[in-house]
């Protein structure tokens, strides 16, 4: 039953991934105009052609298709562009690590900060500090990534000059502050509300009830009858968490220069090396829809109420 | 200020009004009862207050701002705030100020019209799935399901690559009628679209779930008995029911949509210089960060006030039509 529910859930991936490509690759070749046309010179006829048909632009459209999924199913994505002498595959090693390292950070700011954030706004539901905590939680959603950016390198950099004002230096660099900050606003600020919103329910249950008349302590209740039970579905929107910080790492790796993903893709937009924007598409894709997946795994596991049937 | 807003989140889990399905005949009751459930919250007041004065400058931008927002002042490059320029000039000797003002057309023309695509899609496929059920339910809920599983933004910026490119190169007449009102709007009907086309999925699933249920209940059954068309069905008697849930979907949907349209500004992929996009001056003070700050603090302002604003208002509309909405 189980491994069946699994299976089912795995293969499921496939055609998810499928139509991410599949769109992606028809909307990137219909594009038209391509990264030849857009220099200072014009690059004559005939030198195109060979340029085309060295990447294999030449060949029907369906066999493009093909041709790249059988390769990019063995992790081949093909040449860039812009870049010559290095693969997409070469350049996602170089670049996915170091935005990995910070959407690491980020989403563990995003939860050390958030989760209590979210569990303070349900404690002390309608008091004072619900009040700011809810207010922290609006404003980190109403405010884009590039904003809190940049207004974090205004203030902090260049005002109070505490930090540096752009870089990446790894994980132990203070560099990493900012972009750290920036990345996790959004998703604390979900995590909060999230979290409120759940315990506030949980709080209401009789279990609740009935350990409190049991004579435990406040604390006890709360840390084992009431936020561990809260926080089980708080674990269903790792996968938005993740796509959030996926999508803000675009901004603030542009703007605090971190030579993650995030900027490359940016870069490769501007650049037009769609290749690049295929392979980041697939990539991003792939790794938010198996976070979905893990998820939904591994949500039976910790709720014991949901069993294996699906 | 955030009292009456928590007391409505509490109110809106413990409904108020249970058996507040039956009163739909009078639809007036419903409109007016929701608003004096929004007035009571003070947060969600006053965040309409602000977006209401925001529409009115927007409307009457012209007669509001100062200056033109392309004028440009070779002799005040890059000023501070001061009394001929409130908010200043940017490094092209443009008033801030009154590219703000022009700047908030485009953020509400975006939410508003952006909305309306993602609800010309999203409420029909919601109701059509709903209402047919079986395979045609089954096909659009994946489809539903799988765009979901994708990042949007990522999905926004990999569409808006193929408009912006398909726009400036047009074939055939469709396409030319679209990039010429594209290149008149300063790039804002590439947006419409691109936006819009991504953003559908949550709003069909939201109308497919309330339609769902809607169906079992005994005046839709009758209709049925009746012998009412499809047509009718969906039109008559699921669509008005729906209305609430696609109200507060399309104001939350609102401030998404404006992030959205100055994260691809941001990007250069949404408005076009000169146009004022917020999302576009802030991506053009970046450079100027460090010698011109406040280049950045206006439209940083403008837009999370906005989106604020829209949230909350939200917010308030969510909780004020609670009852009448299933979960």
């Amino acid at each position: 039953m189980r491994t069946a529910f699994v299976i089912r859930r795995v293969l499921a991936l496939i055609p998810t991934l499928l139509l991410i490509y599949t769109l992606t690759f028809f909307l990137m070749h219909s594009t038209p105009g391509g990264p030849w046309d857009t220099g200072e010179k014009p690059i004559p006829a005939d030198v195109q052609e060979r340029l085309k048909a060295a990447y294999g632009l030449d060949k029907p459209l369906w066999q493009q298709y093909t041709d790249f999924l059988g390769k990019a199913v063995r992790g081949d994505l093909g040449p860039s562009y812009t870049q010559r002498s290095r693969t997409v595959t070469d350049i996602i090693g170089d670049t996915f690590p170091v935005s990995l390292q910070l959407a690491a950070i980020a989403t563990l700011i995003a939860a050390l900060v958030g989760i209590p954030l979210g569990v303070l706004g349900a404690v002390r539901h309608n008091r004072p500090l619900d009040y700011l905590a809810t207010f922290v939680s609006v404003f980190g959603i109403s405010t884009p990534a590039y904003v809190v950016t940049s207004l974090l390198v205004l203030l902090l950099a260049s005002k109070l000059h505490w930090l540096p004002t752009s870089g990446w230096d790894g994980v132990r660099s203070p560099k990493v502050i900012i972009p750290a900050l920036s990345l996790a606003l959004y998703p604390m600020a979900v995590l909060a509300r999230y979290t409120r919103s759940s315990l506030l329910e949980v709080l209401r249950t009789d279990y609740m009830r009935t350990a409190r008349a049991k004579g435990l302590s406040e604390r006890s209740i709360l840390l084992r009858h009431g936020i561990r039970n809260a926080l089980l579905p708080v674990i269903t929107i790792a996968g938005i968490v993740l796509a959030d910080v996926a999508t803000g790492s675009f901004f603030v790796e542009t703007i605090y220069q971190v030579p993650g993903i995030g900027r490359y893709f940016v870069q490769s937009i501007t650049a037009r090396d769609y290749p690049v924007i295929l392979g980041t598409v697939l990539l991003l894709g792939l790794v938010v829809s198996v976070m979905n997946l893990l998820v939904d795994l591994l949500y039976p596991l910790l709720d014991p109420r949901i069993g294996s049937r699906s | 200020m955030a009292v009456d807003n928590a007391a409505m989140v509490d109110a809106a889990i413990a409904p108020e009004s249970p058996g507040a399905l039956g009163s739909r005949a009078k639809t007036t009751g419903l409109w007016q009862e929701a608003f004096r459930r929004l007035l009571r919250s003070r947060l969600a007041t006053i965040a309409a207050i602000l977006l209401i004065l925001l529409a009115l400058v927007a409307i009457f931008a012209p007669f509001v701002a100062p200056y033109d927002y392309t004028a440009q002042d070779y002799s005040a490059l890059t000023q501070p705030p001061s009394r001929d320029h409130w908010l200043g000039t940017d490094d092209l000797g443009r008033d801030i100020l009154s590219r703000l003002i022009f700047g908030a057309r485009i953020s509400l023309a975006v939410g508003l019209v952006v909305q309306a695509v993602i609800l010309l899609i999203g409420v029909p496929a919601g109701l059509i799935a709903a209402h047919f059920g079986g395979k045609l339910d089954a096909f659009i809920m994946r489809t539903v399901d799988a765009l979901y599983s994708i990042p949007s933004l990522l999905f926004v910026i990999v569409i808006m690559t193929f408009l912006r490119a398909a726009l400036a190169t047009p074939s055939g007449p469709f396409m030319e009628t679209l990039s010429a009102i594209d290149a008149q709007t300063g790039g804002l009907i590439g947006i419409f679209i691109g936006i819009g086309l991504i953003n559908w999925m949550p709003a069909a699933r939201l109308v497919r779930g309330q339609a769902v249920s809607l169906k079992q209940k005994e005046f839709v059954e009758a209709a049925r008995g009746l012998g009412a068309s499809d047509r009718r069905i969906m039109l008559q008697h699921l669509l008005p029911n729906v209305v609430p849930i696609i109200v507060v979907t399309a104001t939350i949907g609102i401030p998404q949509a404006i992030i959205y349209e100055a994260g691809i500004s941001f990007l250069g992929l949404g408005a076009r210089p000169p146009m004022p996009s917020w999302g576009l001056m802030i991506s053009e003070a970046i450079p100027n960060l460090r010698s011109y700050p406040f280049m950045l603090i206006s439209p940083a302002v403008a837009l999370s006030l906005t989106v604020l604003a829209f949230n909350f208002l939200g917010d308030g509309l969510r909780d004020a039509l609670d009852p009448w909405m299933e979960r």
